[in-house]
Parts: C-alpha cells; sequence; structure tokens
C-alpha cells in the first residue's frame, strides 16, 4: 500500500454555455432531445461540409486558460486526429495538437489541510464526438445506436502533468476545476455528458495505464481507486502491469481492456487546411478585464470583508452559486452568522441530500429564517428544522418553493414556547424522573443532559436547550 | 436543325442529344428539373446572369436532392440534403442544371477512366480519354451536350480534360470559389473551375460562382469588387509573358511544343513582350503534388464507412471489419492506392519524410513562381505534355499516369490560377495551352485569354457534332 | 521497402480490407511510387517554412449564433440501417 501513486488527467469540458457548436450553427442546447435532431451536414460529417470556428468558443477558452494562469499562445491552429469509429463521423476530430492555444498554467489544490499547486499542461479546443448508445455493455451488444446531436459540442480539454497523488485529489482537482469553469460562466457541470475523463495511473516505477470514458464527478475517484488496485494487486503477484487503454465501465465499476484488431494507437495528426490559423492572444488582456473575481480570490476578499474564518471562506467561494447566496444573506444579516449558517447547516444538508445551491431555497428565505431566530421566535434547532422541512418538500414544477419558512414554523409549532411552558415541562420531567435526580445529585454530570432532553422532548423540540439547562439546575438546586 | 425557340426546347434537344450520346459524359441526369427550369426562364419566373442557359456539373459536387457519387461505388444513392455554394449560385442565376458528370472517383486521375460508373470518351477520337478528373464536364461541353460545366481542379483536373477535349477551362486562385459543397479529394489544393467553349462563357460562369463565402473559412472575398466578363478586352499590348523552360522538358511531345510556342508568337505579334523564366522547383512539383494530395486524400475519405449514408453491404460483425469491408467494396484500386499511401506517409516516423517536406517543397515552389512573376506579367506552357491518350493506355500503370500532370500540377501547389485555351491540334486532336497568373490576377488571364480567342481559329467542334 | 506484409498494416491502418492479389499488387507500386518520392530527399529544405494555406489567411470566424438544424428525417435519409431515430451500426467488440 505503499506504492506511490502517479495520476495524470486529462479533463474534457464542454462548454455548453455556448449557443452553437464548435463550428457550426447547430445548437448546444439537445440534452432532452430526440436523437440526431440537432444536426446539420458540418457536424454530422456530410461529403462537402466545411467547419466554421465559433469565435466565442475561442474567447472562452483563452479565459479558461487565464483562470488557470496559462500562457496564451501567439499562433494557434487546429489538426485533424484520425481514427475510425463509429461516433466520429468524419473518420477525423477536429482538434489542437501542436501550438494548443494555452499552456503552462497552474491551479491549486486543497489537500487535507494542505495546498498542492497541479501544474497544467496545456488547454487545447476540439469537439464532441456522437453519443453511442449499446444493448447492455459496450462488449456484449449486438449493434450500436448513434446519435450525432453531440457530434461538433464545443470542448476544452485541460491537461494536468502528472502531477496528482490520490484519488481523492484528483476528486478536488476535478471539483475546483469544475468551479472555476463555473465562475467564468462558460461551463454548467450538471447536465448530462458535460465532463468526462481520461486517466493516466501508475504506481511509481510501472507502466501506466490510460483509463478512459469516466464520465461523472464519483466515477473518478472509484475508478482511480480500482485501477490502483489492479495495479497494485497484479504487483503483489508479479505480474507487470502493461501499457494500455483501459475503458472505465460505469455500471460495473471496473476498467476492462477493449481488445479490437484497429488498437493500434495512429493517429496521423495533421493540420485542418479546411481552418485556418489563429492569431488570438491579442485578445487575451480584453479577457483579462473581463474576467470575474476567481474562488481564491474571493476566499480572500470573503476573509477582510467579513471577517469570517478561512474554512467558511474555502467553502463559501468553492461554488460561484454557493458565493452570491452567501453574499446576499451577508447583505442582510450578520456576516458571522450567515457564514455559519450557509457553510455549515444549509451546505450540509445539502450535501447530506446530495444536492445543489440551485436546488435549495432562495437567499431572501434564508435570511428571513435567520431574523426569526436571531429574534427568538424560533430556536437553532427551530431554524435547522425550517430549512430541512423546505428542502425536503424540494420546489414546485414553476421553480417555487412549496412553503414559506412562515408556514412551516406555523404548521410544526416551531415558535419557540414561553418560558413558563417551559419550567413547567421542567417540573414535570423532575417529577416522572426521580432516579436521574439521584444519580446527579451523587455527582453524576450526564444526568442532567438526560434530563434536559426529556425536556426537549416533551416541549417536542421548541424549547431552548440553555434555557432548560438553566431552568433544571435552578430547580435542582431549591428542592 | 432550326435554332430552338425557347429554352426549354433547346434544353430538350440538349438532353435528346445526352441520351444518344456515346460520350457516358453524365453519372445522373437532372432532366425534369431542368425542363423546369427552363419553362420558367421562359415563362419570366426565373431570371439571372446564367437564365436558361445549360449547365453540367461535376459529380463530387453536392447537388440538393440530386444523387452525388464522386464516380464512386460507396457513394451509390447518396442524395445530399444541402447545396454546394456554387450550386446555390447557379440556381440563383437560373442556370439550367443538366446532370451530374462523370470523373476519375473521387477526382483521382487525369483520365476518367477510373470512375465506377465506366470512362468518358473524348468527343474528338472515341478510342481517347477525354483527360480527368473532370473529364465527364469537359466532355459533356466539347460535345455539346451542355453549354457550360463546373469542374474541379486539385492537380490540373479542369485544365488537362479541357486542353484534351478542346475547349476552355480556368482553375481560380485557391480561395477565390467557395468549396462549401466541394467533396474533398486534397483541399489544401482543390478549387472549383468553369469548362466552356470560350473564354466569354468561362468568364461568365467564373462571375457566377466566385467570391466570398462566410461557410468556407478558406475563401476570400476578392472577386466581390471585381466583374470578369468586363476584362473580355482584345488587347495584349504591353505585357511580358514568361516562358517556364522547366515546362517544356523531357518527354514534351513536339505537336505541342510547337503549338504552344506559335500561341506564344501569336500573343507578341499582338503586342505583348515574352521572355524565358526559370522555376527551378518545378521538377519536385509531381512529387510534392502527390505526397500532399495522398495525405490529405486518406483524411478526407475517411468519413466513408457506410454507417450514415452510401453503401452499406452485407452482415454487419464488428465495426471495424465492417467498414473496412464495405470501403473495399466501395473504393476502386487508385482510391485505395491513394489513401493507403496517403496513410503511410503520415504515420508516425515518416511525417517529415514525407507531409512536412513535401510542404516545404511547396513553399520553394510557390516562391519560384512569385520571384518569377516580379518580371513578368502571364506565364504560358502546355497545358498537357501530349494530346489525348488512349483508352486503357496508362491504367497499368500509376507512375505514368501521374507522370502526365507534370505542368498542371506546379499551379495548385503555388495556389495561383490559370487558364487553358486551345491553341491548336495534333491531327485531329486538340492542344490546349495554359497562361498563368499571379494571385488573383483572373482578369489579366482572361483578357489575355480572350485576346488569344479573338485572334486564332481554334475553337472548333469536334467531327460529327 | 514495403512488404506486403506493411500493405497489410497500412490497409488495416486506413480501414480497407485487401485480397492477396491487390496486397501483392500494391506492394510493388507503393516501392516504385515510393522509390519516385525520394527525389525530394535531396532538396534543400533547412530553414524552409511549409506552406499549410497557400494564401495565408487568420482569424476566420463565425459568431455563435445558433441556426436551424436539419429534421431527423433528412439527417437519416441516406442511412440505410436506423432505429428510432438512431443509426444503427455495428457492434464495437
Amino acid at each position: 500500500m505503499d506504492d506511490e501513486v502517479i495520476i495524470g488527467l486529462e479533463i474534457h469540458c464542454q462548454l455548453n454555455k455556448l449557443n452553437s457548436k464548435l463550428f457550426c450553427g447547430c445548437s448546444t442546447k439537445h440534452h432532452e432531445a430526440e436523437p440526431n435532431t440537432h444536426t446539420c451536414p458540418v457536424c454530422l460529417g456530410l461529403p462537402g461540409a466545411l467547419p466554421v470556428i465559433n469565435k466565442k468558443a475561442v474567447e472562452y477558452t483563452i479565459m479558461v486558460g487565464l483562470a488557470l494562469n496559462c500562457q496564451i499562445a501567439e499562433h494557434t491552429q487546429f489538426y485533424r486526429k484520425n481514427y475510425y469509429y463509429p461516433d466520429l463521423p468524419r473518420g477525423f476530430q477536429i482538434t489542437q495538437y501542436d501550438y494548443p492555444i494555452a499552456a503552462d498554467g497552474i491551479i491549486t489544490v486543497d489537500t487535507d489541510g494542505h495546498e498542492r499547486t497541479i501544474r497544467i499542461r496545456r488547454v487545447h479546443m476540439e469537439e464532441d464526438p456522437g453519443r453511442l448508445v449499446h444493448q447492455g455493455s459496450i462488449e456484449t451488444s449486438k449493434f450500436v445506436l448513434v446519435d450525432y446531436n453531440r457530434s461538433g459540442m464545443p470542448l476544452i480539454e485541460v491537461v494536468t502533468e502528472p502531477d496528482l497523488r490520490s484519488p481523492k485529489e484528483a476528486r478536488r482537482f476535478i471539483n475546483k476545476l469544475r468551479n472555476i469553469l463555473e465562475y467564468l460562466d462558460v461551463f454548467d457541470g450538471s447536465l448530462p455528458g458535460a465532463l468526462r475523463v481520461d486517466a493516466n495511473i501508475s504506481l511509481r516505477g510501472g507502466a501506466r495505464a490510460e483509463v478512459k470514458n469516466i464520465s461523472s464527478y464519483k466515477g473518478v475517484e472509484r475508478a482511480l481507486l480500482f485501477e490502483i488496485s489492479r495495479q497494485q494487486n497484479m504487483k503483489r503477484r508479479g505480474v507487470k502491469v502493461v501499457q494500455e487503454t483501459r475503458h472505465y465501465d460505469d455500471e460495473r465499476n471496473c476498467t476492462i481492456t477493449l481488445r479490437s484488431k484497429e488498437q493500434a494507437e495512429e493517429y496521423r495528426y495533421f493540420p485542418e487546411a479546411d481552418l485556418v490559423p489563429l492569431s488570438v492572444s491579442g485578445w487575451q488582456h480584453a479577457l483579462k478585464e473581463k474576467l470575474p473575481e476567481l474562488p481564491d480570490a474571493k476566499r480572500e476578499r470573503f476573509k477582510g470583508q467579513y471577517g469570517i474564518s478561512d474554512n467558511h471562506a474555502k467553502v463559501l467561494t468553492a461554488e460561484i452559486r454557493v458565493a452570491n447566496y452567501y453574499e446576499y444573506v451577508a447583505s442582510k444579516i450578520d456576516p458571522l452568522l450567515a457564514a455559519t449558517w450557509v457553510a455549515d447547516y444549509l451546505k450540509g444538508e445539502l450535501n447530506y441530500r446530495d444536492r445543489d445551491i440551485r436546488d435549495a431555497f432562495g437567499p431572501d428565505k434564508m435570511v428571513y429564517i435567520l431574523q426569526q431566530f436571531r429574534s427568538g421566535v424560533i430556536t437553532d434547532k427551530g431554524a435547522v428544522e425550517v430549512i430541512r422541512t423546505l428542502l425536503d418538500e424540494g420546489v414546485s414544477p414553476n421553480g417555487e418553493p412549496r412553503s414559506e419558512p412562515q408556514d412551516v414554523i406555523r404548521n410544526k409549532n416551531l415558535a419557540r414556547v414561553e418560558s413558563d411552558v417551559t419550567r413547567t415541562a421542567c417540573a414535570e420531567v423532575l417529577k416522572e424522573n426521580v432516579a436521574a435526580i439521584a444519580d446527579f445529585r451523587s455527582g453524576k454530570a450526564q444526568a442532567l443532559n438526560y434530563l434536559v432532553g426529556m425536556v426537549m422532548k416533551k416541549t417536542r423540540g421548541r424549547a431552548d436547550p440553555a434555557e432548560v439547562n438553566l431552568l433544571l439546575r435552578e430547580l435542582l438546586e431549591c428542592t | 436543325m432550326p435554332a430552338a425557340s425557347s429554352y426549354a426546347e433547346s434544353a430538350q434537344r440538349t438532353f435528346e442529344r445526352i441520351e444518344k450520346s456515346k460520350l457516358n459524359a453524365f453519372i445522373t441526369l437532372n432532366k425534369q428539373q431542368a425542363l423546369q427550369t427552363a419553362r420558367d426562364v421562359d415563362d419570366g419566373k426565373v431570371t439571372g446572369r446564367l437564365a436558361g442557359m445549360t449547365v453540367a456539373v461535376k459529380d463530387c459536387i453536392t447537388t440538393k436532392g440530386l444523387q452525388t457519387t464522386c464516380a464512386s461505388k460507396i457513394l451509390t444513392g447518396y442524395v445530399p440534403p444541402f447545396d454546394a455554394e456554387v450550386v446555390a449560385r447557379l440556381r440563383h442565376e437560373g442556370a439550367v442544371i443538366t446532370g451530374k458528370t462523370n470523373m476519375d472517383e473521387f477526382a483521382m486521375g487525369t483520365s476518367t477512366e477510373s470512375s465506377y460508373y465506366g470512362p468518358t470518351r473524348n468527343p474528338w477520337d472515341l478510342t481517347r480519354v477525354p483527360g480527368g478528373s473532370s473529364g465527364g464536364s469537359a466532355a459533356a461541353v466539347a460535345g455539346l451536350e451542355s453549354r457550360m460545366a463546373l469542374g474541379t481542379d486539385t492537380g490540373g483536373s479542369v485544365r488537362c480534360p479541357a486542353a484534351f477535349c478542346g475547349v476552355v477551362g480556368i482553375k481560380p486562385t485557391y480561395g477565390l470559389v467557395s468549396r462549401y459543397g466541394v467533396v474533398e479529394y486534397a483541399n489544401s489544393l482543390e478549387q472549383v473551375g468553369p469548362i466552356a467553349r470560350n473564354v466569354p462563357d468561362a468568364a461568365l460562369l467564373l462571375d457566377v460562382i466566385a467570391g466570398g463565402d462566410p461557410k468556407d473559412s478558406t475563401s476570400v472575398a476578392e472577386a466581390d469588387k471585381v466583374t470578369y466578363t468586363d476584362h473580355l478586352v482584345d488587347d495584349v499590348k504591353g505585357l511580358t509573358i514568361g516562358v517556364p523552360e522547366e515546362f517544356f522538358g523531357e518527354g514534351l511531345d513536339k505537336r505541342v511544343e510547337k503549338a504552344v510556342w506559335d500561341g506564344i508568337m501569336t500573343l507578341n505579334k499582338l503586342g505583348a513582350d515574352y521572355r524565358k523564366v526559370s522555376l527551378p522547383h518545378t521538377k519536385y512539383s509531381l512529387s510534392a503534388y502527390y505526397i500532399i494530395a495522398m495525405c490529405e486524400a486518406s483524411s478526407n475519405l475517411a468519413r466513408f464507412d457506410g454507417l450514415r449514408y452510401g453503401l452499406r453491404t452485407g452482415k454487419d460483425e464488428n465495426w471495424h471489419t465492417t467498414f473496412s469491408r464495405i470501403r473495399a467494396e466501395g473504393f476502386g484500386a487508385e482510391v485505395k492506392r491513394r489513401i493507403m499511401l496517403g496513410t503511410y506517409a503520415l504515420s508516425e516516423g515518416y511525417y517529415g519524410q514525407y507531409y512536412l517536406k513535401a510542404l516545404q517543397v511547396r513553399t520553394l515552389i510557390k516562391n519560384d513562381f512569385e520571384r518569377a512573376f516580379k518580371d513578368v506579367d502571364v506565364m504560358a506552357a502546355p497545358t498537357m505534355p501530349a494530346p489525348a491518350f488512349r483508352l486503357g493506355e496508362k491504367t497499368d500503370d500509376p507512375l505514368s499516369m501521374y507522370l502526365a500532370d507534370v505542368n498542371t500540377l506546379p499551379v495548385n501547389l503555388a495556389g495561383i490560377p490559370s487558364i487553358s485555351v486551345p491553341c491548336g491540334f495534333a491531327g485531329r486532336l486538340p492542344i490546349g495551352m495554359q497562361l498563368m497568373g499571379k494571385f488573383f490576377d483572373e482578369p489579366l488571364l482572361i483578357r489575355t485569354a480572350y485576346t488569344f480567342e479573338c485572334n486564332t481559329d481554334f475553337q472548333k467542334l469536334p467531327e460529327g457534332f | 521497402m514495403i512488404t506486403e506484409k506493411d500493405v497489410e498494416h497500412i490497409g488495416s491502418l486506413a480501414c480497407v480490407d485487401l485480397t492477396d492479389q491487390e496486397t501483392e499488387l500494391f506492394a510493388k507500386q507503393f516501392n516504385s511510387i515510393l522509390e519516385y518520392f525520394k527525389e525530394l530527399d535531396g532538396v534543400n529544405t533547412e530553414n524552409v517554412e511549409p506552406t499549410y494555406h497557400v494564401i495565408g489567411l487568420t482569424n476566420v470566424f463565425r459568431e455563435d449564433v445558433a441556426d436551424e438544424s436539419l429534421p431527423q428525417e433528412a439527417a437519416l435519409a441516406n442511412t440505410a440501417k436506423k432505429e428510432k431515430g438512431f443509426i444503427k451500426g455495428p457492434r464495437i467488440v
């Protein structure tokens, strides 16, 4: 288990915020469309059709390059990568090879408390192939169904140096990259097929395997863990790991070799003469101006401006939507309180439900909940209950929350009970739990916690536990 | 036969001639639509610069709703859902599109013998080839089966058949005409060009097809500023004509040499000066051209796998086996040779030796022209080193076929324009002279060719036509 | 020197099945054609830039505007085998 793991990633992200494909005018909005309804002669590869570069795709890629601290190339051009496959309508993919648009960048990734710098080798543009649908698994399917709606979707490929050292770090890297792209508003990582990863993995000193076809965020870590243990098992058995390309099967969570006689990797790259070279490094100054505040900068600003902890600032700035949500809440109510409630409670409840901040209620409702908490109308438990209820109810089809926080407070009787009600409940509990009183008096401090719990139960959580604690002590001391 | 009284009648007669023809100039006819267009022109419903004129279109140029095969079995039954830009322009100007003309399979050839649909014959001698690869287009024009035609010229494929069939053919500057919808063979070299019986018709057709197209990134708006028919001027006084000595080298037919020199002397008598120039890298054109063309072809023809369109025969096995079988069945020998050699030349370890080297030699060839054009306005040379050869004469020896292109290839490598005009006969076989110009200097080429045509008498009809 | 085995390998890369006769013939023809191409070895191309684009254009783009696509029926009109709007292809493995 002590083998050092070496991982390099090639991450393909669809620039799905663009209106049209990379080389033709077909719409990029086809995620729920019938197959082969978003194609044209260009992306179907009909003979004679010619590609023309989407200018905005180039601008977006330069923005990504700048955000990843890359150098933007003076001269860049497209190449043909020649290989046959049913999803590739021209028998070649238009991509970049020599002269990628951006290269030599870095980003930092937090790994268990310390930051590591991951080098970015290059960022380039390319077109997506079509989508293949197999009957059952790829190995046993009797035929393949092809949908070219995806063909020609604009992709960027971000290639790292082999700087990653664990599957977890790889996942964090990918999350960070996704967050940066979403900050730039060039990418929506929640759409199906938005992200695909090829990973090169080796144990130090061993041959490396390339695992292709990882197409979910969770899949990255799983695929890497599987592949590492496969290589470790081979090593243990004294079998040599061969350099090969493996295919990740998400459903079975394993990597497999695809045996086929065309496997010889010969891409015969050469310049795409149907497109002319680009000389766009001059655009970077204007694009730099347009670059939004990025996660790391925002994290520093949040710490300074709101006085919140580094950990809160990190959680709140990871995703642009969370950051915006927080800033709205912090503009209406104590930023420190807002940080705790958005970063710890709301994010915690969302993570528990495997949901996104977009699936939550609006920040104005969060402000209302915190105002009710601050003014003592509800307890912190009550506030958490409102948050949970709203999240569990979800949103109605028109995108509105099903209830307002005030409805939840009313319907669930969450308003904090008055002190005399609490006092009565405490007295009752003491009457009903003589044994616990004896325990407390004999020095068992946890007996008090038990009694507090019983009071909370009796008041269905609407009492303030601190107040209950005080009242119980008071009552115990006078009797 | 009396002159036709309407475009419809004229088109009808054209189709009667085509249907009786021995030339095999067409693969697919567009009779119904063509006759309808002609009637619409008669009725005034359709107008334009080509209104009512019959135009044949090479079968590698995409036509919406009309089968486009590139003379290959692999595209059997392929009916494109879109028009090439040049075809859209023909339609816009009211042209009567007669049909799709025969060619060498995927434009790879010099004789129109590699067509899956059988060879086209030369109207001047049915035992001889019409040249290629746009042999159907040139034969159709020479044989009165259309007034004009579109061809494509990758390494001489407009000029060679124009010369062999005694008609006029223009290879425009790379980028002057949109390639959108032209099925690619060697995309860094090819252009669509007009073929016609005389220079004015060729210039008119060029006017229609030339111009920038946002769908073709390599096209330029240069032609939008020019009207080529305005340059049909009978005057070459003061021009300097360069005579590149390398084009008159070993293997040149004596009759061709004489006819072309006579042509140059004719221009000289009309007031043009001439001088010999040297293009020292010309001899490397053949290798450079074939390497580039084969490499590009290997990639351009990768899309033909039977999946989305075209030939899909037999029982499916795994995809590689299935594609390989369909491509083996669908492509002819010359296409296989070129895509395989291209695949080889692009593969790892050979890229530098072949493709990159060829592109560097291309630079040297282009530089030769640029240097020479500092001293001369146009250049004149034989289009083909010999008149039309016999059917079957070169089919067993690919290299000897390639060698026939030796004078046309440098023009494509340099990207410059060229026009081939009839300049004499070897027996009854026509001879072509090619005039070459600077980038986008089609106006001067048209003026020179027009002057030559006005003052000579080589525009003849083949016997029996 | 290209052997028949090389020709078969190239055929596989180019996705073209070859008969034995073709393999034999192509091996012979490829050797003579490649022999001819060797003349380029003698050309001094040191410091000569390759010509990728003969007229030297740069920066040709389209704007990011979505146009109409082909209707599914037109997109599949030339397809021999199809199923439920998909193109049906041969199996992968």
